[in-house]
């Protein structure tokens, strides 16, 4: 044996050490217990012990998300790596980076059926971006840096290396990270100058444009967020942002529209509409953006940016596709903006906002106010006024209704602040990566805004919150009921409230208590203010329950199968055959 | 076709068939991706071949034959080189002029008459004889896949029994190779 041989297991945690990985999110098991007892020999990296393996994943996609970093998860063979699959999805499905270690059966056992053996490979190939085998021991040190390049580079997304308990235990040589030229991947990261000349041509010439962004621009860092600010101001144009881009434009400047999308705002989505030319940057057209696709912004001319080939023409045809990452072609945008002088149409978007104004001034958003229950909106709208003053706010949300309400109501000023399960629609996702951002930012206030069905998902993860102290606050907006499946059993299934209503919870106030964790109870509007003050005032985890009102819909609301400017209000529901026929079959 | 209003195709266009080369690293798994990638988006496919070509760069070239829109055709090129271990993807159909093969073997059995009209038209075909017993015969043919139809058609009435096909294999004409094989 040679002498600066080391095993399997060391050169992984040597190589996350190399890889500058500071926590790893995970859960012990057979097939990872080299690594373990390696984790337990040295004090740099850090462990934390999640409560299901789901809840690791999901950690490690709110730290990822709220840092820029690559987020690590470490689990075991078998059930460990399949209650993974979840959230590998959920990072794949969101662009997220992530390095997701799995144990595995020892190579010779591999395809016989043995003890907690699943083809994990098999089982993560669709919902990853790239995964591994680790073979021999050899093939380890180059495997381990090469998926850190591949989760973190291009579009981001979620790598799965799966490590036999023999390779752990080999000996073998280990290799520094050396910059990394794959044989293969080699993602395009600066746009063609050619489409990006003939993207200030269109848009100069625009009469009616719109700028489109998404999660892409928060995936390509703060200054991509930077450079977008830029160009709008410069430019004067109006712009949305998609349920993943939030905070990649500041809500508090008069040129944001909103959100846009199924539950958008009424100006985004008339905007998107009528526009004549669409910057869209780091957005996919997702179906919650476009609503009925043939009616989708009919007559506008599609700039499309994004690193992702794959992304252009997927459901929408568009005009001018340029492949880059957004901060490479938005700097260059700008510069060629200024070294040609572009000037826009100052009269007609002057019109094109007197348009704007007027559908601005619908106050889509607006609902009926009630002194004696919470409504939702105002909870949310009471959280966010209460901590606007400070800067270090993080907000995670599960899924449903109250995720909705969160990304109307709470407004973000930049980027990686915001962190919810927008392609997967993960219910559940809300606490673990709350924990998740906690452990990134422990000084900060982190936010799960919930649902109570939602919570309920990962809510053994209150024992990790518990374990490390983390603060972290979940605000529940308690309505009884599986929110937005009851709001679609009202508009689609005539009432009839099959399966969704919310039978035998638990006391959740006794429940955060018996973790040694606050719990605090809202139930009339008059203590919402206080309540929610006394969380943000606990230096421990907390758990509000609010209990709102159980029968409100989420509005304004693009129906399924219906355009853009065919949205319903809250003020006007008629709900009862509001989506049609057709509508239907669609999610 | 489904009434989902999202699925649907907004562009009306007519589908087409495509014949697509690809580089890929020849290691476990990597036939898996693009075959679940081909089921899991929902794509046709109507022929797939794969061997090693490069034995010392570790390559192999898949050939797939395929059928969609022309959007559908882009999508599928840009997610086959979205996989990590694929080197390069080109679609023979629409760069340029290309040739395509594939080998059959096709058994028939029978003795008389239809068994001197199956030489007859083995030999019209170029079909080879390979394997021959009193009462049987195992031709090889090799061809476009009009060809190979055209050939086994005939064979039907004449006591046709078994045939194995390789699938496409194509090429483009010209001095060019693919690129992604240095």
């Amino acid at each position: 044996m040679a002498k600066d041989q080391i095993t399997g297991a060391a050169m992984v945690i040597k190589a996350l050490q190399d890889q500058g990985v500071e926590v790893v999110f995970g859960y012990p098991g057979g097939a990872v217990l080299p690594i373990y007892d390696e984790i337990f020999k040295q004090n740099k990296l850090r462990h934390v012990l999640v409560r299901q393996e789901g809840g690791a994943v999901h950690a490690a996609e709110g730290y990822a998300r709220s840092t820029g970093k690559v987020g690590c998860v470490l689990v075991t063979s078998g059930p460990g790596a399949t209650n993974a699959v979840t959230g590998l999805l959920d990072a794949m499905l969101d662009s997220i980076p992530l390095v997701c270690l799995c144990g595995q059966v020892p190579t010779h056992l591999i395809g016989n059926d043995a003890f907690q053996e699943a083809d994990t490979t098999g089982i993560t190939r669709p919902c990853t971006k790239h995964n591994y085998l680790v073979k021999s021991i050899e093939d380890l040190p180059r495997i381990m840096h090469e998926a850190f390049y591949v989760a973190s580079s291009g579009r981001p997304g979620p790598v799965v290396i799966d490590l036999p308990k023999d390779v752990q235990m080999a000996l073998g040589d280990y290799t520094a990270p050396t910059k990394v030229t794959h044989k293969s991947y080699k993602p395009q990261v600066k746009g063609d100058v050619a489409a990006i000349k003939e993207a200030v041509k269109m848009l100069a010439k625009a009469k009616k444009p719109i700028i489109y962004a998404g999660g892409g621009v928060i995936n390509s860092g703060p200054g991509a967020s930077k450079l977008l600010t830029n160009f709008t101001q410069m430019t004067g144009f109006p712009i949305t942002l998609t349920l993943m881009g939030l905070g990649a434009y500041p809500a508090a400047d008069k040129q944001y529209l909103g959100m846009l999308g199924m539950h958008g705002t009424y100006e985004a989505n008339m905007t998107m509409h009528d526009c004549d030319v669409m910057l869209c940057v780091g957005a996919r057209f997702d179906d919650r953006i476009t609503g009925r696709l043939d009616a989708f912004s009919p007559n506008s001319k599609k700039i499309h940016i994004d690193i992702d080939p794959s992304s252009i023409n997927k459901s929408v045809r568009v005009d001018l596709p340029v492949i880059g990452d957004v901060a490479h072609v938005l700097e260059d945008l700008i510069k060629v903006w200024k070294s040609t002088q572009a000037k826009v149409d100052e009269k007609a978007l002057k019109s094109w906002w007197k348009q704007i104004n007027e559908w601005r001034a619908k106050d889509c958003l607006a609902y009926q106010k009630d002194d004696k229950i919470i409504k939702p909106q105002l909870a949310v709208q009471r959280l966010y006024e209460l901590t606007k003053h400070r800067k270090d706010v993080y907000i995670t949300t599960e899924v449903g209704q109250h995720q909705m309400w969160a990304a109307q109501h709470f407004r973000f000023e930049s980027p990686n602040h915001w962190m919810t399960s927008g392609g997967l629609g993960t219910m559940g996702y809300g606490l673990p990566s709350a924990m998740g951002v906690q452990v990134a930012h422990p000084d900060a206030l982190v936010v799960d805004i919930a649902g109570e069905a939602s919570i309920l998902m990962n809510i053994q993860e209150l024992g990790t919150i518990a374990q490390y102290k983390l603060p972290v606050k979940v605000f529940i907006l308690n309505n009884h009921y599986m929110g937005m499946v009851r709001q679609w059993q009202e508009l689609l299934h005539g009432s009839r409230y099959s399966e969704s209503y919310m039978e035998g919870l638990p006391d959740f106030v006794k429940l955060a208590e018996s973790f040694g964790l606050k719990g605090l109870r809202a139930t009339h509007p008059g203590e919402l203010d206080s309540a929610i003050q006394e969380m943000l005032d606990a230096d421990c985890g907390v758990i509000l329950d609010v209990a709102v009102a159980p029968e409100e819909n989420c509005f304004p609301m693009i129906p399924s199968g219906a355009a853009h400017n065919e949205m319903i209000f809250g003020a006007d529901v008629k709900t009862e055959g509001a989506i049609a026929e057709d509508g239907m079959v669609l999610v | 076709m489904s009434n989902s209003i999202y699925a649907s195709n907004p562009y009306h266009e007519e589908e087409r068939r495509h014949t697509i080369s690809v580089i890929v690293d020849n290691e476990p798994g990597v036939l898996a991706r693009v075959i679940g990638l081909f089921s899991g988006r929902g794509y046709n496919i109507e022929s797939l071949t794969v061997a090693e070509t490069r034995h010392r760069q570790g390559l192999s070239r898949i050939t797939i034959v395929t059928s969609g829109t022309a959007m559908i055709i882009e999508q599928i090129k840009a997610q086959l080189n979205r996989l990590v271990p694929v080197h390069s993807v080109s679609d023979l159909t629409i760069e340029g002029p290309s040739v395509e093969r594939e080998l059959a073997l096709v058994k028939v059995d029978g003795v008389g008459e239809p068994r001197v009209e199956s030489l007859r038209i083995a030999d019209i075909f170029r079909a080879r004889v390979v394997d021959a017993t009193n009462e049987s015969f195992v031709f090889e043919i090799v061809g476009d896949t009009g060809k190979l139809d055209a050939f086994i058609e005939l064979m039907k009435p004449l006591g046709l029994v078994d045939i194995s096909r390789t699938g496409v294999v194509a090429i483009s004409r010209g001095p060019e190779g693919m690129s992604g094989q240095e």
